[in-house]
């Protein structure tokens, strides 16, 4: 077994496995806002206030962590239902 | 590593309690949580491994599901997420699932209320519930150990391992739940991790035999340093279901020892190893 191994060289080793893991484990950890509880929590927040002027559904705001070089960026969309503005 | 299947469940007690704990860092802990784990899951037994290691937690990297997590053991103590939400099922092996630690949070977040209750609903459905305990005597290792009715000592052959895990032996008999309402004592047992029979015969290191006899509890075997643990960790995959290596079949040893089943001590003396085994390795 080991004797074919050999010859199956394009094959991952198993410590490029481990860094690929690794590299992905830690760009994640290294974002300090990503922990599950914040983003929901933080789109019930923002979803009561709009409520206050405008009657919108939970599936029309969208809120998203994104990460551009050093910077974090969040992004929210929220979309308004055509109705409900009659421009 | 065949597949048995235990049959018969038709009363059930509540779960075995075990932790996994040495005092000392770096000897074994979550290897041996993992392969344990995985172990008794293989040998038919429905298994929940638990990662005490709030803030730097690592067993689900070491069983491969660090990208499943979403839910931790926090979340369920703190009600944000349920019980089911948050233990994984591993994809290898039925009956295993994980449970993993907060990373983002404050180890004082773990009440030992908080963690009983997750246990008391873990033992309802459960056969055993492995506690992977953090290195030291802070607060995740007590509350690891706090619930055990029984512990892996988990102890390299080397003088500072050996004294660390006798400050721990005591502790077991000591700061825990069967201690302080005076059950039967948490039952104990010794697990030499990372045994070199090559040095021990030469005399560079401390034998299974010297260490039993200092630590003096019960001896589950030894576990020889081999290069499958790594291969192991860098995989994401338990020791124990690796295909063929010599710690996973110690670990097996291990398991069933535990399970109450006669297994001869294996990885105790130096191989003598031939020239073929010596060119192709064995």
């Amino acid at each position: 077994m080991r004797f074919l191994d050999f010859f199956r060289s394009n094959k991952k080793t198993s410590a490029a496995v481990a860094k690929e893991r690794l590299q992905i484990i830690v760009a994640h950890e290294r974002r300090p806002a990503s922990s599950p509880d914040f983003l929901p929590s933080l789109q019930q927040d923002i979803l009561e206030v709009v409520r206050k002027y405008v009657p919108i559904q939970e599936e029309q705001i969208r809120l998203s962590l994104d990460r551009s070089g050093d910077c974090e960026v969040l992004e929210l969309n929220i979309s308004l239902a055509e109705a409900e503005r009659g421009r | 590593m065949s597949e048995e299947k235990k049959n018969g469940k038709e009363q059930r007690k509540p779960g075995q309690v075990i932790v996994v704990t040495s005092g000392k860092g770096g000897v074994g802990k979550t290897t041996t949580s993992a392969a344990f784990a995985a172990g008794l899951a293989v040998r038919g037994y429905k298994t929940a491994v638990l990662d005490f290691d709030v803030g730097l937690r690592n067993l689900d990297l070491i069983m491969g599901c660090e990208r499943r997590v979403v839910y931790d053991l926090l979340n369920v103590i703190h009600g944000e997420g349920s019980l089911n939400q948050a233990l994984i099922k591993d994809k290898r092996v039925n009956n295993l699932f994980i449970l993993p630690a907060s990373q983002t949070r404050n180890k004082d977040a773990l009440t030992m209320e908080g963690v009983g209750a997750v246990i008391e609903e873990l033992q309802r459905s459960f056969d055993y519930i492995v506690c992977d305990s953090p290195a030291g005597i802070e607060k995740g290792a007590m509350t690891a150990m706090y619930f055990a009715d029984q512990a892996l000592v988990v102890t390299n052959p080397e003088i500072s391992s050996v004294r660390d895990s006798d400050r721990i032996i005591g502790m077991l008999a000591s700061k825990t739940r069967r201690a302080e309402q005076d059950l039967t004592p948490v039952q104990e047992h010794l697990v030499v991790t990372r045994y070199d029979p090559a040095r021990v015969e030469r005399g560079d290191m401390l034998s299974a035999e010297d260490v039993r006899e200092i630590l003096a509890i019960p001896f589950l075997g030894v576990v020889p340093e081999s290069k499958a643990v790594l291969t192991a960790s860098n995989s994401g995959v338990p020791v124990t279901l690796l295909k063929e290596s010599d710690a996973g079949d110690a670990y097996f040893d291990i398991v069933d020892r535990f399970l109450g089943r006669e297994r001869p001590f294996r990885f105790m003396d130096a191989p003598k190893k031939g020239f073929l085994s010596r060119l192709f390795g064995g």
